[in-house]
């Protein structure tokens, strides 16, 4: 097995554009315009190695799986999704950012608490806001919301919201401000067990290359 | 409740239809009957027990995929195992009490409370053998081989062995005398290999620089044949429970490898799957076809102890379940005879000629000649009928 096949999972986007130039430096090339093609999944410039291109949530997914043998997601998503099925070698510290708890300005939680024996919060991201503030010793109400989560505190629907903080722009123009950090967020290269262990070389090569890619 | 709910079954739970059934029993039998070869003697266990017996010395996690049941009789908590290991090493250190070495097998259903990984059953066919009272290599060697022999009977292609040892990675932790919560941590992410959450970690809590930086190797262990001779010369200055413990995983590969040359073998150092009541080596085979393990096993010495005995056990086990479906051995079900209702005498001992040469032989219910429609909706491809006073085999066109 000197050259196994390999398919690497990706995500459309912001990330793809911070990504691909690190695979052309571990030369690994698209052979065709990612960008511009309906496709979903490209040949490269070795001729062992493809890319495909799926919803980052869906990216854990198919690398636990085993139908990519690795894949590059955000570490929110991650955590989202469980970390247990897959390794996670490598931090391409790319489109970082920071999960945060956010309230409408002036407001306080802790008052609100004493009101109310559950704060009501809104996001998309279930799993890690129930372990935080399990973590915290806080109770709370949980609402599943997929977009605008700004609007929920505003409309009545929640009390805070936890979400992913760029500037804190966003949160501002809805009249809310980033409260708690949760974690910090980077894009990271995920690896299935099983082609971690029967494809060793190939993927060790892969994630050396993405490493010095990074550092230089 | 709507006619969905009546045929619906719980998720992860399925029924397996004649075709499957057939592939997944004729291996059961197979391999069963290479553990027999083997000298490894069948044991069934009870599908339902109490939840102190079941649990003992295991994990947590063992516990939380474990399904609970209130026993009406005597009020105490039964568990539907999750796991046979426990059981079997029950049966060796308190029912059966023998001196020397135990072999013992098994092959049955357990249930999880929750799948183990995606589109896993939740009732998985548990197959696999253990040894106990013998804590040599040989044993291991010869586990290893059996796993191999079990993976070769259902020929699945390609296998890599893949080798670890727990002993390793608590040994230095040891050393480092790390409290328990760091260990978990530090556990955790090795488990994941994020290389680099391990790195700011270990510089945070291990002050000797040489243990800091075993530790650090030894979290990037991984990987061919290599990877062993790459562990000796890392921990050539390691504590010697270290040493000792890397020679026994060295004299364990040179014995599978002499005993399967054509497995390609790996290590991974800091592969440490059922770390909490494993005790030594640890090993796992793999194939291209699947995303995760097909077979997995190690040593855990001193399971029995709680049942009243401490003896050192072995084993492995694999999910039936994926084996049938990985399987490249061509298992069809063979095509039978159709024989007319009625008959004669003479009819009659043809049929039970025909059984007895190992035919199937079905018999229609309704009178008269049989037809084409009906032998092939039976799955038969040969039908008996009368000709000139004589019972006779046709074969169906």
């Amino acid at each position: 097995m000197s050259d196994p096949k390999l398919v690497i999972a990706l995500t459309k986007g912001r990330i793809l554009e911070g990504v691909l130039p690190l695979f052309e430096h571990a030369g690994i090339i698209p052979t065709e315009d990612i960008f511009n093609s309906r496709k979903l999944i490209f040949q490269t410039s070795l001729a062992n190695v493809s890319l495909m291109i799926i919803r980052g949530s869906d990216v854990p997914t198919y690398v636990e799986f085993g139908a990519a043998d690795m894949g590059v997601v955000g570490k929110d998503l991650i955590l989202e999704y469980g970390s247990e099925g897959f390794y996670e070698p490598l931090d391409l510290k790319l489109a970082t950012c920071r999960l945060m708890t956010a309230a409408p300005e002036g407001a306080d939680l802790n008052a609100l608490r004493q009101s109310r024996s559950r704060l009501r919060v809104a996001t998309k991201f279930i799993n890690i806001a129930r372990r935080y503030f399990a973590e915290q010793g806080r109770q709370i109400e949980l609402i599943k919301l997929n977009g605008a989560l700004e609007l929920a505190p505003s409309m009545g629907l929640a009390d805070a919201i936890v979400d992913i903080v760029d500037s804190g722009k966003t949160l501002r123009a809805n009249g809310l401000e980033p409260l708690e950090l949760i974690t910090h967020v980077s894009s990271r290269v995920i690896v299935n067990k099983a082609s971690l262990k029967i494809k060793n070389a190939a993927i060790r090569e892969i994630l050396g290359k993405l490493k010095s890619a990074i550092e230089t | 409740m709507s006619s969905a709910d009546r045929w619906l079954l719980p998720e992860g739970v399925e029924e397996i239809l004649p075709d499957e059934a057939y592939v997944l029993e004729s291996l059961r039998r197979e391999i069963l009957d290479v553990y027999a070869s083997w000298g490894y003697q069948l044991v069934i266990t009870p599908f339902v027990e109490f939840l102190e017996a079941l649990l003992v010395g295991t994990s947590h996690d063992l516990d939380l995929h474990t399904f609970k049941v209130t026993d009406q009789l005597s009020g105490r908590m039964m568990g539907i195992r999750a796991d046979m290991t426990p059981q079997v090493a029950r049966i060796d250190a308190h029912c059966l009490n023998r001196e020397g070495p135990v072999r013992l097998c098994y092959a049955d259903s357990v249930l999880h409370t929750r799948p183990r990984g995606l589109l896993t059953s939740r009732v998985p066919f548990r197959i696999g053998a253990e040894l106990f009272g013998h804590s040599g290599v040989e044993a291991d060697v010869e586990l290893i081989s059996l796993m191999i022999a079990t993976l070769r009977q259902a020929d699945i292609r390609n296998i890599h062995l893949v080798l670890g040892h727990v002993g390793i990675f608590r040994s230095l932790v040891a050393e480092a005398q790390l409290d328990d919560e760091t260990e978990a941590t530090l556990f955790d992410l090795v488990q994941r290999k994020v290389y680099g959450e391990i790195d700011v970690l270990l510089q945070r809590v291990v002050t000797d620089q040489d243990l800091r930086n075993m530790l650090y190797q030894l979290s990037r262990l991984s990987g061919d044949a290599e990877t062993l001779d790459q562990a000796v010369r890392v921990f050539g200055a390691a504590p010697p429970a270290v040493r000792r413990e890397l020679q026994e995983l060295e004299a364990i590969a040179n014995g599978v490898r002499s005993r399967a040359p054509d497995v390609v073998l790996c290590f991974d150092l800091c592969e440490l799957r059922g770390y909490e009541y494993h005790t030594g080596i640890v090993f796992g085979a793999y194939t291209p076809e699947n995303g995760r393990a097909v077979a997995k096993g190690g040593r855990y010495d001193d399971i029995g102890e709680v049942f009243g005995r401490a003896r050192p056990a072995s084993g492995f086990d694999c999910d039936l379940k994926v084996l049938a479906r990985l399987t490249h051995r061509n298992l069809k079900r063979p095509k039978g005879i159709l024989a007319p209702a009625g008959g004669d005498g003479q009819l009659q001992s043809l049929i039970e000629e025909l059984r007895s040469q190992g035919e199937i032989v079905i018999t229609s219910l309704t009178a008269g000649d049989v037809g084409a429609t009906e032998t092939r909706e039976l799955d038969c491809d040969r039908y008996i009928t009368r000709q000139s006073g004589q019972w006779v085999m046709e074969k169906l066109d």
